[in-house]
Protein backbone atom coordinates (compact mmCIF):
# COMPACT_ATOMS: atom_id res chain seq x y z
CA UNK A 1 0.00 0.00 0.00
CA UNK A 2 1.25 3.31 -1.36
CA UNK A 3 2.31 5.27 2.28
CA UNK A 4 1.68 8.72 1.39
CA UNK A 5 -1.92 7.91 -0.36
CA UNK A 6 -2.51 5.93 3.10
CA UNK A 7 -1.98 9.08 5.17
CA UNK A 8 -3.95 11.09 3.08
CA UNK A 9 -6.56 8.77 3.62
CA UNK A 10 -6.62 8.75 6.56
CA UNK A 11 -6.22 12.71 6.95
CA UNK A 12 -9.23 12.96 4.64
CA UNK A 13 -11.73 10.24 6.96
CA UNK A 14 -11.17 12.42 9.21
CA UNK A 15 -12.32 15.89 7.76
CA UNK A 16 -15.47 13.60 6.03
CA UNK A 17 -16.01 12.81 9.78
CA UNK A 18 -15.63 16.38 11.41
CA UNK A 19 -17.75 17.33 7.98
CA UNK A 20 -20.27 14.95 8.70
CA UNK A 21 -20.63 15.74 12.51
CA UNK A 22 -21.71 18.87 11.95
CA UNK A 23 -24.42 18.01 9.29
CA UNK A 24 -25.90 15.93 11.98
CA UNK A 25 -25.98 18.38 14.54
CA UNK A 26 -28.16 19.83 12.13
CA UNK A 27 -30.77 17.09 11.50
CA UNK A 28 -33.73 16.16 13.75
CA UNK A 29 -37.53 17.14 14.84
CA UNK A 30 -35.97 21.20 14.69
CA UNK A 31 -33.55 21.14 11.02
CA UNK A 32 -31.23 23.77 12.20
CA UNK A 33 -28.62 24.76 8.70
CA UNK A 34 -24.97 24.55 8.59
CA UNK A 35 -24.49 28.04 8.32
CA UNK A 36 -26.26 28.58 11.85
CA UNK A 37 -24.61 25.59 13.49
CA UNK A 38 -21.00 27.30 12.96
CA UNK A 39 -21.80 30.00 14.10
CA UNK A 40 -23.67 28.66 17.10
CA UNK A 41 -20.36 26.82 18.19
CA UNK A 42 -17.66 29.01 17.83
CA UNK A 43 -19.76 32.23 18.53
CA UNK A 44 -22.98 33.92 20.25
CA UNK A 45 -25.62 32.06 18.45
CA UNK A 46 -29.06 33.55 16.60
CA UNK A 47 -31.52 32.20 19.02
CA UNK A 48 -31.45 30.69 22.68
CA UNK A 49 -33.51 28.07 21.25
CA UNK A 50 -30.80 26.91 18.85
CA UNK A 51 -28.21 27.48 21.59
CA UNK A 52 -30.00 24.41 23.95
CA UNK A 53 -30.63 22.36 20.80
CA UNK A 54 -27.06 22.40 19.95
CA UNK A 55 -25.42 22.57 23.04
CA UNK A 56 -27.20 20.50 25.27
CA UNK A 57 -28.70 18.11 23.15
CA UNK A 58 -27.48 17.80 19.63
CA UNK A 59 -23.39 18.01 20.51
CA UNK A 60 -23.32 15.92 23.38
CA UNK A 61 -24.88 12.91 21.24
CA UNK A 62 -22.81 13.73 18.08
CA UNK A 63 -19.57 13.58 20.30
CA UNK A 64 -20.34 10.72 22.53
CA UNK A 65 -21.34 8.73 19.28
CA UNK A 66 -17.99 9.38 17.42
CA UNK A 67 -15.83 8.76 20.70
CA UNK A 68 -17.95 5.49 21.46
CA UNK A 69 -17.50 4.46 17.68
CA UNK A 70 -13.87 5.32 17.81
CA UNK A 71 -13.24 3.53 20.76
CA UNK A 72 -14.67 0.22 20.00
CA UNK A 73 -13.45 0.33 16.23
CA UNK A 74 -9.64 0.46 17.47
CA UNK A 75 -10.71 -2.15 20.10
CA UNK A 76 -11.45 -4.76 17.90
CA UNK A 77 -8.34 -3.81 15.65
CA UNK A 78 -6.25 -4.34 18.70
CA UNK A 79 -7.51 -7.40 19.45
CA UNK A 80 -7.14 -8.55 15.37
CA UNK A 81 -3.58 -7.88 15.86
CA UNK A 82 -3.41 -10.17 19.36
CA UNK A 83 -5.63 -12.94 18.31
CA UNK A 84 -3.93 -12.91 14.59
CA UNK A 85 -7.57 -12.98 13.22
CA UNK A 86 -9.54 -10.47 11.50
CA UNK A 87 -12.92 -11.36 13.13
CA UNK A 88 -11.68 -10.98 16.63
CA UNK A 89 -13.88 -8.13 17.89
CA UNK A 90 -15.07 -7.11 21.31
CA UNK A 91 -18.61 -8.24 20.31
CA UNK A 92 -17.69 -11.69 18.99
CA UNK A 93 -15.72 -12.80 21.64
CA UNK A 94 -17.61 -11.65 24.05
CA UNK A 95 -16.26 -9.08 26.10
CA UNK A 96 -18.88 -6.22 25.42
CA UNK A 97 -21.63 -8.94 26.84
CA UNK A 98 -19.14 -10.03 29.68
CA UNK A 99 -18.95 -6.06 30.58
CA UNK A 100 -22.59 -5.67 30.02
CA UNK A 101 -23.50 -8.65 32.20
CA UNK A 102 -21.18 -6.74 35.43
CA UNK A 103 -22.82 -3.40 34.46
CA UNK A 104 -26.00 -4.57 34.52
CA UNK A 105 -25.75 -6.32 38.35
CA UNK A 106 -24.73 -2.78 39.35
CA UNK A 107 -27.59 -1.04 37.11
CA UNK A 108 -30.25 -3.67 38.78
CA UNK A 109 -29.02 -5.01 42.12
CA UNK A 110 -27.02 -2.35 43.49
CA UNK A 111 -28.50 1.16 42.27
CA UNK A 112 -26.54 3.14 44.61
CA UNK A 113 -23.10 2.07 43.17
CA UNK A 114 -23.76 3.27 39.98
CA UNK A 115 -20.23 5.12 40.09
CA UNK A 116 -18.56 1.89 39.82
CA UNK A 117 -20.10 1.19 36.60
CA UNK A 118 -16.97 1.87 34.54
CA UNK A 119 -14.65 -0.46 36.69
CA UNK A 120 -17.56 -3.35 36.73
CA UNK A 121 -17.06 -2.94 33.02
CA UNK A 122 -13.39 -3.12 32.85
CA UNK A 123 -13.58 -6.40 35.21
CA UNK A 124 -16.57 -8.24 33.04
CA UNK A 125 -14.79 -7.19 30.23
CA UNK A 126 -11.25 -8.61 31.46
CA UNK A 127 -13.01 -11.92 33.03
CA UNK A 128 -14.44 -12.47 29.51
CA UNK A 129 -11.20 -11.68 28.04
CA UNK A 130 -9.51 -14.24 29.91
CA UNK A 131 -11.91 -17.04 29.18
CA UNK A 132 -11.81 -16.80 25.46
CA UNK A 133 -8.12 -17.04 25.78
CA UNK A 134 -8.06 -20.05 27.99
CA UNK A 135 -11.09 -21.40 25.59
CA UNK A 136 -9.64 -20.79 22.08
CA UNK A 137 -5.70 -21.31 23.54
CA UNK A 138 -3.76 -24.03 21.03
CA UNK A 139 -0.21 -24.57 20.96
CA UNK A 140 0.09 -23.13 18.12
CA UNK A 141 -1.65 -19.88 18.58
CA UNK A 142 -5.32 -19.36 18.18
CA UNK A 143 -7.37 -20.27 15.48
CA UNK A 144 -10.19 -18.37 13.94
CA UNK A 145 -12.68 -21.14 13.90
CA UNK A 146 -12.19 -21.20 18.04
CA UNK A 147 -12.36 -17.93 18.88
CA UNK A 148 -15.41 -17.78 17.11
CA UNK A 149 -16.76 -20.92 19.25
CA UNK A 150 -15.26 -19.65 22.69
CA UNK A 151 -17.04 -16.37 21.83
CA UNK A 152 -20.11 -18.43 21.33
CA UNK A 153 -19.94 -19.75 24.36
CA UNK A 154 -19.11 -16.95 26.63
CA UNK A 155 -22.07 -14.71 24.82
CA UNK A 156 -24.31 -17.81 25.43
CA UNK A 157 -23.36 -17.58 28.92
CA UNK A 158 -23.44 -14.08 29.50
CA UNK A 159 -26.42 -13.96 27.63
CA UNK A 160 -28.08 -16.01 30.26
CA UNK A 161 -26.68 -13.97 32.98
CA UNK A 162 -28.63 -10.89 31.30
CA UNK A 163 -31.37 -12.96 31.09
CA UNK A 164 -31.53 -13.87 34.61
CA UNK A 165 -30.76 -10.60 36.04
CA UNK A 166 -33.65 -8.97 33.61
CA UNK A 167 -36.19 -11.53 35.15
CA UNK A 168 -35.30 -11.17 38.81
CA UNK A 169 -34.98 -7.48 38.67
CA UNK A 170 -38.44 -7.14 36.11
CA UNK A 171 -39.42 -4.27 37.93
CA UNK A 172 -36.11 -2.40 37.61
CA UNK A 173 -36.08 -3.85 33.91
CA UNK A 174 -37.80 -0.61 31.87
CA UNK A 175 -34.48 1.56 33.06
CA UNK A 176 -31.82 -0.21 31.66
CA UNK A 177 -34.06 -1.39 28.57
CA UNK A 178 -32.58 1.86 26.45
CA UNK A 179 -28.58 0.68 27.46
CA UNK A 180 -28.81 -2.62 26.76
CA UNK A 181 -29.55 -1.91 23.16
CA UNK A 182 -26.93 0.47 22.54
CA UNK A 183 -28.95 3.68 22.37
CA UNK A 184 -27.42 7.38 22.55
CA UNK A 185 -31.13 8.71 23.24
CA UNK A 186 -31.03 10.87 26.49
CA UNK A 187 -27.56 10.04 27.64
CA UNK A 188 -26.47 13.83 27.44
CA UNK A 189 -23.88 15.19 28.92
CA UNK A 190 -23.22 12.69 31.59
CA UNK A 191 -22.28 9.68 29.58
CA UNK A 192 -19.97 12.04 27.56
CA UNK A 193 -17.77 13.29 30.58
CA UNK A 194 -18.27 10.33 32.20
CA UNK A 195 -16.47 8.61 28.98
CA UNK A 196 -14.21 11.78 27.23
CA UNK A 197 -11.57 11.25 30.31
CA UNK A 198 -10.93 7.53 29.77
CA UNK A 199 -11.17 7.24 26.07
CA UNK A 200 -8.43 10.09 26.08
CA UNK A 201 -6.34 7.99 28.46
CA UNK A 202 -7.10 4.62 26.07
CA UNK A 203 -6.25 6.82 22.76
CA UNK A 204 -3.12 7.62 24.14
CA UNK A 205 -2.07 4.17 25.27
CA UNK A 206 -3.15 3.50 21.71
CA UNK A 207 -0.57 5.69 19.72
CA UNK A 208 2.15 3.39 22.28
CA UNK A 209 0.21 0.13 20.75
CA UNK A 210 1.15 1.02 17.28
CA UNK A 211 4.73 -0.48 16.86
CA UNK A 212 3.38 -3.93 19.37
CA UNK A 213 0.75 -3.98 17.18
CA UNK A 214 2.64 -4.06 14.04
CA UNK A 215 4.96 -6.60 15.26
CA UNK A 216 2.71 -8.85 16.83
CA UNK A 217 0.43 -9.33 13.76
CA UNK A 218 3.39 -10.85 11.95
CA UNK A 219 2.95 -13.41 14.03
CA UNK A 220 4.48 -15.21 17.90
CA UNK A 221 7.37 -16.17 16.08
CA UNK A 222 8.77 -13.54 14.36
CA UNK A 223 7.99 -11.14 16.94
CA UNK A 224 9.76 -13.10 19.57
CA UNK A 225 12.61 -13.69 16.70
CA UNK A 226 12.47 -9.37 16.93
CA UNK A 227 13.15 -9.70 20.52
CA UNK A 228 9.69 -9.22 21.78
CA UNK A 229 8.04 -10.66 24.84
CA UNK A 230 5.20 -11.89 23.61
CA UNK A 231 2.91 -12.76 26.08
CA UNK A 232 3.71 -9.43 27.79
CA UNK A 233 2.47 -7.47 24.69
CA UNK A 234 -1.04 -10.21 23.83
CA UNK A 235 -1.48 -9.27 27.54
CA UNK A 236 -0.79 -5.46 27.51
CA UNK A 237 -2.81 -4.89 24.11
CA UNK A 238 -6.02 -7.36 25.49
CA UNK A 239 -5.80 -5.35 28.48
CA UNK A 240 -6.36 -1.76 26.15
CA UNK A 241 -8.54 -3.20 23.60
CA UNK A 242 -10.54 -4.42 26.55
CA UNK A 243 -10.68 -0.97 28.22
CA UNK A 244 -11.93 0.75 25.45
CA UNK A 245 -14.57 -1.96 24.53
CA UNK A 246 -15.59 -1.73 28.63
CA UNK A 247 -15.82 2.32 28.99
CA UNK A 248 -17.91 2.59 25.73
CA UNK A 249 -20.18 -0.62 27.40
CA UNK A 250 -20.66 1.89 30.49
CA UNK A 251 -21.59 4.68 28.72
CA UNK A 252 -24.04 3.53 25.73
CA UNK A 253 -24.26 -0.29 26.15
CA UNK A 254 -24.03 -2.91 23.42
CA UNK A 255 -23.01 -1.78 19.90
CA UNK A 256 -21.79 -4.87 17.92
CA UNK A 257 -20.04 -5.30 14.97
CA UNK A 258 -18.34 -1.72 14.74
CA UNK A 259 -15.34 -3.57 15.97
CA UNK A 260 -15.80 -5.92 13.25
CA UNK A 261 -16.58 -4.10 10.02
CA UNK A 262 -14.96 -1.35 10.91
CA UNK A 263 -10.82 -2.18 10.72
CA UNK A 264 -12.15 -4.55 7.75
CA UNK A 265 -13.04 -1.21 5.89
CA UNK A 266 -9.84 0.65 7.15
CA UNK A 267 -7.81 -2.57 5.88
CA UNK A 268 -9.29 -2.13 2.81
CA UNK A 269 -8.67 1.80 2.24
CA UNK A 270 -5.25 2.04 3.88
CA UNK A 271 -3.59 -1.00 4.32
CA UNK A 272 -2.97 -3.43 7.27
CA UNK A 273 0.10 -1.38 8.70
CA UNK A 274 -1.09 -0.39 12.07
CA UNK A 275 0.30 3.71 11.93
CA UNK A 276 -2.19 4.03 9.09
CA UNK A 277 -4.70 1.46 10.31
CA UNK A 278 -5.44 2.85 14.10
CA UNK A 279 -5.98 6.26 13.35
CA UNK A 280 -8.44 5.54 10.01
CA UNK A 281 -10.27 2.90 12.29
CA UNK A 282 -10.60 5.41 14.80
CA UNK A 283 -11.98 7.95 11.93
CA UNK A 284 -13.86 5.49 10.64
CA UNK A 285 -15.07 4.05 13.58
CA UNK A 286 -16.50 7.52 14.76
CA UNK A 287 -18.48 8.35 11.52
CA UNK A 288 -19.70 4.71 11.05
CA UNK A 289 -21.62 5.46 14.78
CA UNK A 290 -21.85 8.60 13.81
CA UNK A 291 -24.03 8.00 10.86
CA UNK A 292 -25.65 4.41 12.74
CA UNK A 293 -27.09 6.60 15.18
CA UNK A 294 -28.12 9.75 13.37
CA UNK A 295 -29.84 7.57 10.99
CA UNK A 296 -31.45 5.80 13.74
CA UNK A 297 -33.60 9.29 14.80
CA UNK A 298 -33.77 10.99 11.90
CA UNK A 299 -35.03 7.41 9.43
CA UNK A 300 -38.15 6.70 10.72
CA UNK A 301 -38.87 9.62 13.65
CA UNK A 302 -40.53 10.08 15.52
CA UNK A 303 -39.74 6.56 16.32
CA UNK A 304 -35.92 6.36 17.45
CA UNK A 305 -33.80 3.36 16.65
CA UNK A 306 -31.12 2.66 19.05
CA UNK A 307 -27.66 2.80 17.01
CA UNK A 308 -27.17 -0.53 18.51
CA UNK A 309 -29.93 -2.36 16.70
CA UNK A 310 -29.04 -0.51 13.04
CA UNK A 311 -25.55 -1.47 13.57
CA UNK A 312 -26.53 -5.23 14.25
CA UNK A 313 -28.97 -5.08 10.83
CA UNK A 314 -26.04 -3.43 8.97
CA UNK A 315 -23.09 -5.22 10.53
CA UNK A 316 -24.88 -9.00 10.74
CA UNK A 317 -24.71 -9.27 6.81
CA UNK A 318 -21.49 -7.36 6.18
CA UNK A 319 -19.82 -10.32 8.52
CA UNK A 320 -21.98 -13.05 6.46
CA UNK A 321 -20.00 -11.60 3.63
CA UNK A 322 -17.26 -11.69 5.09
CA UNK A 323 -17.78 -15.59 5.97
CA UNK A 324 -18.73 -16.12 2.72
CA UNK A 325 -15.69 -14.59 1.06
CA UNK A 326 -13.27 -16.55 3.63
CA UNK A 327 -11.72 -13.37 4.29
CA UNK A 328 -10.23 -14.92 7.45
CA UNK B 1 30.51 -19.89 19.47
CA UNK B 2 27.55 -21.65 21.51
CA UNK B 3 27.39 -25.07 23.44
CA UNK B 4 23.95 -26.90 24.65
CA UNK B 5 24.81 -29.04 27.72
CA UNK B 6 22.80 -31.52 28.45
CA UNK B 7 19.39 -29.74 28.05
CA UNK B 8 15.89 -31.50 27.99
CA UNK B 9 12.90 -30.24 27.25
CA UNK B 10 9.43 -31.59 28.27
CA UNK B 11 6.34 -31.45 26.19
CA UNK B 12 2.79 -31.80 27.96
CA UNK B 13 4.55 -33.94 31.07
CA UNK B 14 6.90 -36.26 28.18
CA UNK B 15 10.45 -35.57 27.63
CA UNK B 16 10.85 -34.25 23.86
CA UNK B 17 14.35 -33.98 24.29
CA UNK B 18 16.36 -35.96 26.65
CA UNK B 19 20.08 -34.91 28.01
CA UNK B 20 21.29 -33.45 24.65
CA UNK B 21 24.73 -31.94 24.00
CA UNK B 22 26.10 -30.11 21.17
CA UNK B 23 28.48 -27.14 20.29
CA UNK B 24 28.43 -25.57 17.63
CA UNK B 25 31.83 -23.22 16.29
CA UNK B 26 31.84 -20.02 14.83
CA UNK B 27 31.99 -19.93 11.19
CA UNK B 28 30.38 -23.44 10.73
CA UNK B 29 27.06 -24.92 8.97
CA UNK B 30 25.56 -27.84 11.30
CA UNK B 31 22.99 -29.66 10.31
CA UNK B 32 20.45 -31.25 12.49
CA UNK B 33 18.99 -34.87 10.94
CA UNK B 34 16.50 -36.96 11.93
CA UNK B 35 12.92 -38.79 11.28
CA UNK B 36 9.67 -36.50 12.22
CA UNK B 37 8.98 -36.20 15.56
CA UNK B 38 12.77 -36.58 16.62
CA UNK B 39 12.59 -33.42 18.56
CA UNK B 40 15.15 -31.72 15.93
CA UNK B 41 12.61 -28.67 15.43
CA UNK B 42 12.28 -28.36 19.35
CA UNK B 43 15.84 -28.30 19.76
CA UNK B 44 15.82 -25.47 17.43
CA UNK B 45 13.47 -23.62 19.12
CA UNK B 46 14.91 -24.03 22.66
CA UNK B 47 18.14 -22.62 21.53
CA UNK B 48 16.33 -19.78 19.57
CA UNK B 49 14.57 -19.37 23.00
CA UNK B 50 11.27 -19.55 21.33
CA UNK B 51 10.17 -22.48 23.82
CA UNK B 52 11.55 -23.10 27.46
CA UNK B 53 14.39 -25.87 28.22
CA UNK B 54 13.95 -27.72 31.64
CA UNK B 55 17.41 -29.27 32.21
CA UNK B 56 20.81 -28.06 31.46
CA UNK B 57 21.80 -24.92 29.73
CA UNK B 58 22.63 -23.46 26.90
CA UNK B 59 25.60 -20.67 26.62
CA UNK B 60 26.27 -18.57 23.94
CA UNK B 61 29.60 -16.87 23.13
CA UNK B 62 30.20 -17.86 27.27
CA UNK B 63 26.95 -16.01 28.47
CA UNK B 64 24.14 -17.92 29.56
CA UNK B 65 21.07 -17.62 27.47
CA UNK B 66 18.44 -17.51 30.19
CA UNK B 67 20.16 -14.69 31.74
CA UNK B 68 19.99 -12.44 28.16
CA UNK B 69 16.99 -10.50 28.30
CA UNK B 70 15.04 -11.02 25.12
CA UNK B 71 16.60 -8.48 22.56
CA UNK B 72 20.06 -9.39 23.53
CA UNK B 73 18.99 -12.97 22.20
CA UNK B 74 17.58 -10.91 19.13
CA UNK B 75 20.88 -9.37 18.32
CA UNK B 76 22.51 -12.36 18.76
CA UNK B 77 20.35 -14.83 16.70
CA UNK B 78 17.50 -15.20 15.04
CA UNK B 79 15.26 -18.39 13.42
CA UNK B 80 12.98 -19.07 10.65
CA UNK B 81 10.59 -21.44 10.16
CA UNK B 82 9.56 -23.62 7.57
CA UNK B 83 6.45 -21.25 6.61
CA UNK B 84 6.48 -18.12 7.21
CA UNK B 85 3.61 -15.70 6.69
CA UNK B 86 3.77 -12.11 6.07
CA UNK B 87 0.61 -9.30 6.07
CA UNK B 88 -0.63 -9.76 2.45
CA UNK B 89 0.29 -6.49 1.90
CA UNK B 90 3.48 -6.79 3.21
CA UNK B 91 5.91 -4.78 0.68
CA UNK B 92 9.43 -6.48 0.65
CA UNK B 93 11.37 -3.64 2.03
CA UNK B 94 8.81 -3.20 4.87
CA UNK B 95 9.97 -6.63 6.03
CA UNK B 96 13.40 -6.16 5.67
CA UNK B 97 13.49 -3.04 7.65
CA UNK B 98 11.51 -5.13 10.72
CA UNK B 99 14.87 -6.74 10.92
CA UNK B 100 16.33 -3.28 12.28
CA UNK B 101 13.59 -3.62 15.33
CA UNK B 102 15.79 -4.85 18.07
CA UNK B 103 18.52 -2.40 17.31
CA UNK B 104 15.68 0.46 18.03
CA UNK B 105 14.42 1.84 21.23
CA UNK B 106 11.25 1.84 21.16
CA UNK B 107 10.45 5.80 20.29
CA UNK B 108 13.78 5.20 17.46
CA UNK B 109 12.86 5.24 13.75
CA UNK B 110 14.95 4.05 11.38
CA UNK B 111 17.95 6.58 10.43
CA UNK B 112 19.75 6.09 6.67
CA UNK B 113 22.36 3.38 8.52
CA UNK B 114 20.18 1.36 9.44
CA UNK B 115 18.10 1.75 5.57
CA UNK B 116 21.90 1.08 4.11
CA UNK B 117 21.96 -2.44 6.08
CA UNK B 118 18.43 -3.41 4.80
CA UNK B 119 19.32 -2.66 1.14
CA UNK B 120 22.76 -4.20 2.20
CA UNK B 121 20.60 -7.35 2.85
CA UNK B 122 18.20 -7.09 0.02
CA UNK B 123 21.43 -7.39 -1.84
CA UNK B 124 22.79 -10.28 -0.62
CA UNK B 125 19.72 -12.42 -0.82
CA UNK B 126 19.56 -11.18 -4.60
CA UNK B 127 15.71 -10.04 -4.12
CA UNK B 128 16.80 -5.95 -4.54
CA UNK B 129 14.35 -6.14 -7.71
CA UNK B 130 11.60 -7.11 -6.00
CA UNK B 131 11.48 -4.64 -3.23
CA UNK B 132 8.56 -2.65 -3.85
CA UNK B 133 6.76 -5.77 -4.04
CA UNK B 134 4.37 -7.32 -1.53
CA UNK B 135 6.21 -9.99 -0.14
CA UNK B 136 2.67 -12.50 -0.94
CA UNK B 137 3.27 -11.85 -4.19
CA UNK B 138 6.75 -13.39 -4.25
CA UNK B 139 7.53 -17.58 -5.51
CA UNK B 140 8.59 -19.72 -2.84
CA UNK B 141 11.69 -19.38 -3.08
CA UNK B 142 11.99 -15.90 -3.59
CA UNK B 143 9.61 -15.28 -0.37
CA UNK B 144 12.40 -17.62 1.72
CA UNK B 145 15.23 -14.91 0.63
CA UNK B 146 13.09 -12.11 1.62
CA UNK B 147 12.86 -13.99 5.28
CA UNK B 148 16.25 -14.44 5.56
CA UNK B 149 17.23 -10.83 4.07
CA UNK B 150 15.33 -9.77 6.99
CA UNK B 151 17.05 -12.29 9.02
CA UNK B 152 20.06 -10.61 7.57
CA UNK B 153 19.04 -7.09 8.71
CA UNK B 154 18.68 -8.26 12.40
CA UNK B 155 22.91 -8.87 12.31
CA UNK B 156 22.93 -11.80 14.06
CA UNK B 157 25.62 -13.83 14.77
CA UNK B 158 23.63 -17.05 14.52
CA UNK B 159 21.15 -18.03 11.74
CA UNK B 160 18.82 -20.87 13.02
CA UNK B 161 16.80 -22.46 10.02
CA UNK B 162 13.88 -24.78 10.55
CA UNK B 163 13.70 -26.61 7.38
CA UNK B 164 14.15 -23.80 5.39
CA UNK B 165 13.47 -26.38 2.43
CA UNK B 166 10.39 -27.76 2.79
CA UNK B 167 7.63 -26.34 1.10
CA UNK B 168 10.29 -25.62 -1.82
CA UNK B 169 10.31 -27.34 -5.50
CA UNK B 170 14.17 -28.89 -5.90
CA UNK B 171 15.72 -26.10 -8.06
CA UNK B 172 14.22 -23.11 -5.30
CA UNK B 173 15.70 -25.64 -2.19
CA UNK B 174 19.22 -25.17 -3.87
CA UNK B 175 18.46 -21.29 -4.57
CA UNK B 176 18.12 -21.21 -0.78
CA UNK B 177 20.73 -23.45 0.16
CA UNK B 178 23.26 -21.87 -1.95
CA UNK B 179 22.41 -18.37 -0.33
CA UNK B 180 23.04 -20.38 2.92
CA UNK B 181 26.12 -21.38 1.52
CA UNK B 182 27.14 -17.66 0.50
CA UNK B 183 26.13 -15.98 3.16
CA UNK B 184 28.51 -18.54 5.35
CA UNK B 185 31.66 -17.95 3.25
CA UNK B 186 31.43 -14.33 2.76
CA UNK B 187 30.30 -13.26 5.45
CA UNK B 188 31.46 -16.19 7.81
CA UNK B 189 27.57 -16.42 9.35
CA UNK B 190 27.67 -19.48 11.16
CA UNK B 191 24.40 -21.16 10.54
CA UNK B 192 22.49 -24.17 12.63
CA UNK B 193 19.60 -25.72 10.50
CA UNK B 194 16.99 -28.52 10.60
CA UNK B 195 17.19 -30.62 7.33
CA UNK B 196 15.17 -33.61 6.05
CA UNK B 197 17.56 -34.41 2.84
CA UNK B 198 20.24 -36.31 4.12
CA UNK B 199 22.12 -35.15 0.11
CA UNK B 200 21.36 -31.93 1.21
CA UNK B 201 22.93 -31.82 4.88
CA UNK B 202 25.49 -33.99 3.78
CA UNK B 203 26.73 -31.25 0.96
CA UNK B 204 25.88 -28.31 2.85
CA UNK B 205 27.24 -28.59 6.48
CA UNK B 206 30.40 -28.99 8.12
CA UNK B 207 28.90 -31.16 10.84
CA UNK B 208 25.70 -32.97 11.26
CA UNK B 209 23.78 -33.79 14.54
CA UNK B 210 21.44 -36.94 14.22
CA UNK B 211 18.57 -36.96 16.52
CA UNK B 212 16.23 -39.98 17.67
CA UNK B 213 13.93 -39.82 19.85
CA UNK B 214 14.95 -37.12 21.62
CA UNK B 215 18.83 -38.03 22.25
CA UNK B 216 21.93 -37.70 20.25
CA UNK B 217 22.53 -40.31 18.39
CA UNK B 218 25.88 -39.34 16.84
CA UNK B 219 27.33 -36.17 15.61
CA UNK B 220 30.63 -35.21 13.43
CA UNK B 221 31.91 -34.22 9.80
CA UNK B 222 29.49 -35.77 6.96
CA UNK B 223 32.20 -38.37 6.14
CA UNK B 224 31.49 -39.74 10.13
CA UNK B 225 27.94 -39.50 10.39
CA UNK B 226 26.61 -40.33 7.34
CA UNK B 227 27.04 -44.08 6.98
CA UNK B 228 24.85 -46.80 6.30
CA UNK B 229 24.41 -48.50 9.87
CA UNK B 230 23.47 -45.12 10.91
CA UNK B 231 20.81 -45.09 8.28
CA UNK B 232 19.61 -48.49 9.51
CA UNK B 233 19.29 -47.15 13.15
CA UNK B 234 17.98 -44.06 12.85
CA UNK B 235 15.77 -44.38 9.27
CA UNK B 236 14.91 -48.44 8.64
CA UNK B 237 16.36 -47.78 5.73
CA UNK B 238 19.67 -49.58 3.34
CA UNK B 239 21.56 -47.23 1.71
CA UNK B 240 25.12 -46.93 -0.34
CA UNK B 241 27.56 -44.21 0.39
CA UNK B 242 29.71 -43.06 -2.04
CA UNK B 243 32.60 -41.42 -0.43
CA UNK B 244 34.41 -39.31 -3.12
CA UNK B 245 37.39 -38.12 -0.32
CA UNK B 246 38.66 -36.53 2.45
CA UNK B 247 37.62 -33.51 0.84
CA UNK B 248 34.33 -33.92 -0.79
CA UNK B 249 31.46 -34.64 1.26
CA UNK B 250 29.65 -38.38 1.21
CA UNK B 251 26.43 -38.79 -1.36
CA UNK B 252 23.85 -41.01 -0.24
CA UNK B 253 21.91 -43.15 -2.07
CA UNK B 254 18.46 -44.66 -0.34
CA UNK B 255 17.94 -48.27 -1.66
CA UNK B 256 15.04 -50.01 0.35
CA UNK B 257 13.32 -49.84 3.63
CA UNK B 258 15.31 -52.15 5.96
CA UNK B 259 13.71 -55.54 7.20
Amino acid sequence: MNKPQSGAIVLLTFSLTILAAVIAIGLGSVTIAVPEIIKTLFSASSTAVHDTIIWDIRLPRVLLAMIIGANIAISGALLQAVMGNPLADPGLTGVTSGAAVCVLIIMLAAPEYTQFIPLAAFVGGLFAATIVYALAWRRNGISPITIILSGVAVNALCGGGIGYLSIIYSDRLPSAVQWLNGSLAAKGNNALFMVFPYAIVGWILSIFAIRKANIIRMGDQVASNLGENVNRIRISLSILAVFLAAISVAAIGMIGFVGLVVPHMARLLVGSNYKYLLPMSMALGALVLLLADTGGRTLFSPLEIPAGILMAVVGGPYFLYLMRRGKF
Amino acid sequence: MFTVDSISIRYEQKNAISNFSFAVKQGEVVSIIGPNGSGKSTLLKAVARHIPYHEGSVEFEGVNLKSMNAKQVARNMCMLSQKNQAPSDMTVIDLVSYGRYPHKKWFEKLNNEDMEIVHWALERTHITAYKDRTVASLSGGESQRAWIAMALAQRPKVLLLDEPTTYLDISHQHEVLELVRELNRDMGMTVVMVLHDLNQASSYSDSIVVVQAGEKVMSGTPNQVMTPDMIRQVYRMDAEIDYLSTEKKPRIHLLSTAR
